[in-house]
């Protein structure tokens, strides 16, 4: 039982980053207001920081800072902290790139509901 | 091989915008536009370079020194080969071609246009040599970013809002699926090279590795417009500028499925060697579907580069199915095929915003008889669409040639009507909008084409009465190198040898992490080319017949009246589908991630 609670616990963070990429997208789909929408991309990009975060996580590790530590103390993958700080950046510019487009809309269109931006069609 | 020339094609670009950006409104237009063409005809000659040296094997070059220890790799490597070479050499071809193209374009807006060129043709070109997989998600993402802006230029309209929008949130879905397969990798490997991925994976596969595997495929497939992710590439392309146009038509749609390729020949080929025939099966079927989709599309639109745009969906279609043979033959097919196709469909775009600035309309129907007085333009588009048939000796007929001949060792061998057919009805459309716009032919209205939704777009020029020699002698050059590819000396030989070595993934991993010497590959031999040359023929036939029947004259029409009530019938529904509403695409997108994956899960067990 113990075991079990374990193991659970040590998948925890992949069960949450799959129901945050799946919970973001249904925002999305279902979404009337594009700022709303664009929130929703960000609830889906945060499940690929749990992700990598729980990929480099270990139980009873110390923080990959060498100066203070004594040589061989296990520590957590500082590779991933690296992958997640490339995401946020390549990330922020792309939703400012996105609510900037979203203020365009409403100046051009009137509208920043999905519904009433459908010119592309068919 | 550790100078400065292998990270010239991403820091070159890079740095020169850099520098427009800084200095934006204070230089004269005319000296951007130099300094533009320069740094990305130096991206152009430094690519062919290398891929002429690399033909000799794969040239690694480590970031900053940092060179694998006891073979495992620690820092970020590019690993060059002739494909990719290839294809970010052609990137900046249509660069320099884009750049010359738009010397009439966008008077009053300082460089920002050229900054953001030139940061996607270094993103571009990152893209195509790196041999790392989180490198290849960020070079991914940079050219995501560039060509979003880019394709919302125009901010004073709706339409490139709504388009852009629409590629944006699709495009950033397929990114955060690729970023997550990478982690699930990284978590099982601990490695970022893909060379060392692959060589960790070996021959072992379970659940994650297929998992990872779905989410990279789909997520890049979303770039390369695949049914059905495919929504947001008609929207796009019928809204940007028409000089970012034939970047996105030409090699950003391709260079999605050159990742699919890269990614799967050096990290998972290995691993689902078992699941070969499934995976083959799974691919075509895909890649059919978008070939047909995407051209019945293609013929029932009338604002030219939307159905220019459909016509890219249903030729990707047909690179999918290239690709899906998972063979080297079909591989060195696929790579003269984006070839030949990215020059004619690039021409083609052109010659649309040749038409919208001499005349002011992309509308075919409002155009019809217009183009007499620029008879030109018409007549080069005529010329094009006998490429996209797969005539000879256009390249896609030679590229078509290849795949043909893969195709049929593996029994896949009805491809060929596939290729047929979707060649005969996007060429068909062209033909259809090129004797509507020259010779006044057909009805004002057509009941097969589209009657709501944007069917025009403003002026993106002043317009004049004629049409400058920039912009009509790049598309000329495109055309005659999309026709001259097929003379060059050794090309189908020296295609096969590179895509040996694209698909040899051991020999790979030994390059990458042992620095070994490449093995020797024997020259293929080659296949007689009649076959495809009677296909071509046949299609080429079928597609004037069919444009001919489109346009007939009044009198004439009435018979098969029927006919384009049916046509419009089939296609109502499917044009219903495209609705617009970003929701309904991510709403497919996750639908066709969903179904590809359990495929795959139903093939492992």
């Amino acid at each position: 039982m113990n075991h079990l609670a374990g193991e659970l616990f040590r998948m925890l963070p992949f069960i949450v980053a799959a129901w945050l990429f799946v919970v973001g997208l249904y925002g999305i789909v279902t979404s009337r207001h594009l700022v709303h929408l664009i929130m929703c991309l960000v609830v889906v990009q945060s499940s690929t920081y749990l992700l990598l975060l729980g990929v480099g996580y270990k139980f009873g590790a110390a923080a990959p800072i060498f100066v203070d530590i004594p040589v061989g103390t296990p520590a957590v993958d500082p590779v991933t902290h690296a992958l997640m700080l490339t995401d946020i950046v390549v990330e922020a510019t792309v939703m400012a790139l996105l609510l900037a487009l979203a203020i365009q809309a409403e100046e051009r269109a009137g509208s920043v509901d999905p519904e009433q931006l459908r010119i592309m069609r068919g | 091989m550790n100078n400065f020339l292998p990270a010239s094609p991403v820091a070159v670009p890079l740095i020169v915008a850099a520098l427009l950006a800084a200095v934006n409104r204070h230089i004269p237009r005319r000296i951007a536009d130099a300094l533009a063409i320069a740094a990305s005809s130096w991206c152009l000659l430094a690519c062919l370079f290398l891929m002429i040296r690399s033909s000799h094997g794969l040239i690694v070059y480590w970031m900053g020194g940092w060179y694998p220890f006891n073979g495992a790799a620690i820092g970020i490597s590019f690993a060059i080969d002739p494909l990719g070479a290839g294809a970010a050499a052609f990137a900046s071809f249509l660069v320099v071609v884009s750049f010359i193209f738009s010397a009439h374009y966008f008077d009053s807006i300082g460089t920002l246009f050229h900054v953001l060129m030139l940061a996607f043709l270094a993103a571009m070109c990152g893209f195509s040599l790196t041999g790392d997989l989180f490198n290849l998600f960020v070079f991914f993402e940079l050219m995501s970013a560039a060509a979003f802006a880019l394709c919302g230029y125009k901010t004073e309209e709706s339409g490139p809002i709504q388009g852009a929008l629409n590629f944006a949130i699709t495009n950033t879905i397929g990114a955060f699926l690729v970023l997550s397969g990478v982690g699930l990798l990284y978590g099982r490997t601990g490695a970022l090279n893909m060379a060392q991925i692959g060589k960790s994976l070996g021959q072992t596969h379970d659940g994650l590795v297929v998992a990872a595997f779905v989410m990279i495929t789909c997520g890049f497939l979303v770039k390369a417009a695949v049914v059905p992710f495919h929504f947001w590439l008609a929207d796009a392309h019928a809204v940007a500028p028409t000089p970012v146009c034939i970047l996105f038509s030409g090699i950003m749609v391709e260079l999605g499925l050159y990742a699919v390729a890269r990614v799967y020949w050096t990290v998972f080929h290995g691993a689902l060697a078992e699941f070969e025939a499934q995976t083959r099966l799974i691919f075509v079927s895909v890649g059919v579907l978008t070939a047909l989709v995407g051209a019945f599309m293609c013929f029932a639109q009338r604002h030219i580069k939307r159905l220019l745009a459909y016509s890219t969906i249903s030729h990707t279609g047909l690179m999918l199915i290239a690709f899906a043979l998972l063979t080297h033959g079909a591989l060195a097919g696929l790579a003269l095929y984006v070839l030949g196709h990215g020059l004619l469909k690039a021409a083609l775009f052109l010659s649309a915003g040749m038409l919208l600035h001499h005349l002011g309309s992309i509308d075919e129907l409002k155009l019809r008889g217009k183009g007499r007085d620029a008879i030109r333009v018409p007549v080069l588009m005529l010329l094009l669409a006998l490429g996209l048939s797969g005539a000879p000796p256009y390249g896609t007929f030679l590229g078509e040639g290849m795949i043909d001949d893969a195709a049929k060792t593996l029994h896949y061998s009805w491809i060929s009507y596939v290729f047929m057919l979707a060649g005969i009805i996007t060429a068909a459309a062209v033909l259809r909008v090129a004797g509507r716009v020259c010779f006044g032919w057909g009805d004002d209205l057509d009941r097969s084409q589209q009657e709501e939704g944007e069917t025009d777009e403003g002026r993106e020029t002043s317009g004049g009465p004629d049409i400058p020699a920039t912009m009509f002698i790049p598309t000329l050059v495109l055309l005659l190198l999309g026709i001259a590819m097929c003379f060059i000396p050794g090309i189908r030989t020296r295609t096969q040898m590179a895509a040996m070595a694209f698909t040899d993934q051991a020999a790979y991993q030994q390059k990458v992490l042992e620095h070994a010497s490449p093995p020797n590959y024997e020259t293929p031999p080659q296949e007689s080319l009649v076959p495809g040359m009677v296909r071509g023929g046949i299609s080429t036939l079928l597609a004037f017949l069919i444009a001919g029947l489109v346009l007939l004259p009044h009198p004439f029409r009435r018979g098969i009246a029927g006919f384009s009530g049916g046509v419009s019938f089939i296609l109502r529904p499917l044009r219903l589908l495209h609705s617009g509403h970003i929701g309904d695409y991510v709403a497919w997108l996750t639908a066709g991630v969903a179904v590809i994956g359990g495929l795959f899960a139903y093939v492992i067990h």
